[in-house]
């Protein structure tokens, strides 16, 4: 699964017979995320909107796989070097987003049945 | 590891994500949606360090343990107060990180499988570099600039200059016109020359904001970053990332959405900004000042309170600004113990961003079931003796609802005016942020208590 390879496999697939283009593919599953998206977000407590933003935060820190990538040859180019960088700067997100929330939610306590809640 | 079974991975980790957003639907399902999250994000990086791409990871490791740890440090230590900083400071990390992947992709687009035969990138690969670039230096340079005015470092007074607009649009077409000449060329110049534009143009965009309307900017920038992720999982082909982006992306929009509409504004007139200046303090006339208003004292408070069968507790952020959520929950305790129905109304921008009262609540123990957001408590204020504000003013100003003249109007308020009687912890006659006079303060049926909010608290407490 050389990615060179794979690209030159497309190539010379789409020279032959017509396939998708992956650009049309990606387009594809990016509307239906964003669908996803409004449906799942409409459904969120106004109470929660702040963990909401910290936890997304930390989601689109998932291109911490583009920047691993990119930090992959580790051969001291320029490229791998903004690499380790970016991977970072994006570990602070991915660690204190989740992290940040979960201490907020834990927070979220229900009253108790009986009698007062102490400390 | 196969390029199938890691793209199925992939697959995995997205549901995951989504279930973590989904879980936050009702705070009993939110921790464990918080999980799902974190599970989502160990497979991905797992998966993508064994994925046979790279060689030694040595070097990435430290980078995920040393920014971990700070992540880590951060999270634990950081005041539920200053959320609001540090949800800008993460927006800029990641618009940060978008413009250097896009950098490494740009200088090794044989690592990520978009080289064309001569090692320079495809025509598409370029487009979504660019887009992805522009749009995380716009975020990163935004962010930063939010993050300074919510932590006070920049003053939070909107900037406005002649031809603001203007230059932002000549800035922007330049921005763009250096972004195509990049796609016919792929050349650096063009695409640096862009980034130093789309960093220029963020603080631009920033500035001529006011400090209110900052839960919006926040909201926008969450949105921008994800978009930003988007464009860079449209780089690698990854459709995890574009799930997670768009996921992240319309998330932003539609907080965004929610805040415009809680202060009845358009996107487009916050972005214009300019609001919360001196515009609006010329609209508090009617010489509001100079009318009679009664104030009492913590025992008149306490007494009305003690008497009272129902209470609904509408805080602002002045009682955050005060720190007076852990008085204020020593108060309703009391009350609760007396036999009185507490409960709080928050307006959705009550805090400094979405749902932010609620964290501050919920830090102060108060039971999340006793808090309810403006729309479900509205028509309860009528069957309410006493209702009790503390720090807030503006979203309680019936003159949205009466006086088409007042630039709040239409603006959703909580019906305040319509309890048996008000009682408003306020420091002084000072006006809110819209430098508007609240007719409330004149009414017959409400008491001004001038206090400062946690004094006010203490004060009434030892008055029960």
């Amino acid at each position: 699964m050389e990615p060179t390879q794979l690209s030159d496999a497309v190539q010379a697939a789409t020279s032959s017979v017509e396939v998708v283009d992956p650009f049309v593919a990606a387009l594809t599953v990016f509307v239906l995320a964003i669908f996803v998206g409004f449906h799942v977000v409409w459904n969120v407590t106004p109470a929660l909107h702040t963990p909401l933003m910290s936890v997304t935060n930390a989601i689109s820190s998932v291109i911490v796989v583009g920047a691993i990538i990119a930090a992959a040859p580790s051969d001291g180019s320029l490229g791998s070097i903004l690499g380790v960088v970016a991977v970072l700067l994006v570990a602070v997100n991915i660690f204190g987003g989740f992290l940040v929330t979960q201490r907020m939610l834990a927070m979220f306590k229900k009253r108790r049945p009986a009698g007062k809640e102490g400390k | 590891m196969s390029s199938n079974l890691l793209s199925i991975c992939y697959l995995i980790a997205s549901v995951l994500l989504i279930l973590a957003l989904k879980g936050l639907s009702s705070p009993e399902t939110a921790r464990r949606g918080n999980l799902f999250g974190m599970l989502g994000m160990a497979l991905a990086i797992v998966v993508t360090l064994l994925s046979g791409k790279v060689e030694s990871p040595i070097w990435i490791l430290i980078a995920l343990a040393v920014g971990g740890s700070i992540g880590a440090f951060v999270a634990r230590r950081i005041h539920m107060t200053h959320m609001p900083q540090l949800v800008a400071f993460m927006h800029s990390l990641v618009g940060l990180a978008a413009v250097l992947i896009a950098l490494a992709a740009l200088d090794n687009p044989r690592a990520y499988g978009i080289a064309a035969e001569g090692g320079s990138l495809h025509l598409a690969s370029r487009i979504e570099l660019f887009l992805g670039a522009f749009i995380g230096a716009i975020t990163f340079s935004a962010s930063v600039i939010a993050f300074g005015k919510l932590q006070g470092l920049i003053s939070g007074k909107p900037l406005i200059f002649a031809g603001q607009h203007w230059l932002n649009l000549v800035l922007g077409i330049a921005m763009i016109g250096s972004g195509i000449l990049f796609c016919q060329s792929g050349a650096w110049a063009p695409f640096l020359i862009m980034l130093a534009l789309a960093l220029v143009l963020g603080v631009l965009l920033i500035v001529p904001i006011g400090g209110a309307d900052m839960p919006v900017i926040v909201s926008m920038l969450n949105s921008y970053s994800g978009w930003a992720a988007a464009g860079i999982g449209f780089t690698l082909g990854n459709s995890m990332l574009i799930i997670a982006g768009a996921l992240v992306g319309s998330s932003g929009a539609i907080l965004s959405y929610i805040m415009c509409k809680a202060m009845n504004r358009s996107l487009f007139n916050v972005l214009l900004g300019g609001f919360g200046g001196e515009g609006a303090v010329a609209t508090s006339g009617k010489g509001g000042a100079d009318r009679p208003v009664k104030s009492g004292s913590a025992e008149d408070a306490a007494f009305l309170l003690k008497n009272a069968r129902s209470v609904i507790v509408v805080p602002g952020y002045g009682l955050a600004v005060a720190r007076a959520q852990h008085a204020l929950k020593e108060l309703v305790n009391a009350l609760i113990a007396q036999g009185v129905q507490v409960r709080f109304a928050i307006h959705p921008v009550a805090g400094r961003m979405p749902g932010h009262m609620n964290v501050l609540l919920a830090e102060a123990d108060v039971p999340y079931d006793l808090v309810q957001a403006m729309e479900s408590i509205n028509s309860e204020f009528a069957d309410t003796d006493v209702a009790l504000v503390i720090g807030a003013n503006d979203v309680t100003n019936p003159a949205a609802k009466t006086d088409p003249q007042s630039p709040i109007y239409g603006m959703p308020v909580l019906d305040v005016d319509k309890a048996q009687h008000v009682i408003f912890v306020k420091r002084s006659m000072a006006a809110g942020y819209a430098g508007l006079d609240n007719e409330l303060f004149h009414m017959d049926r409400t008491m001004m208590y001038f206090a400062d909010a946690k004094k006010a608290c203490e004060e009434m407490i030892q008055a029960l």
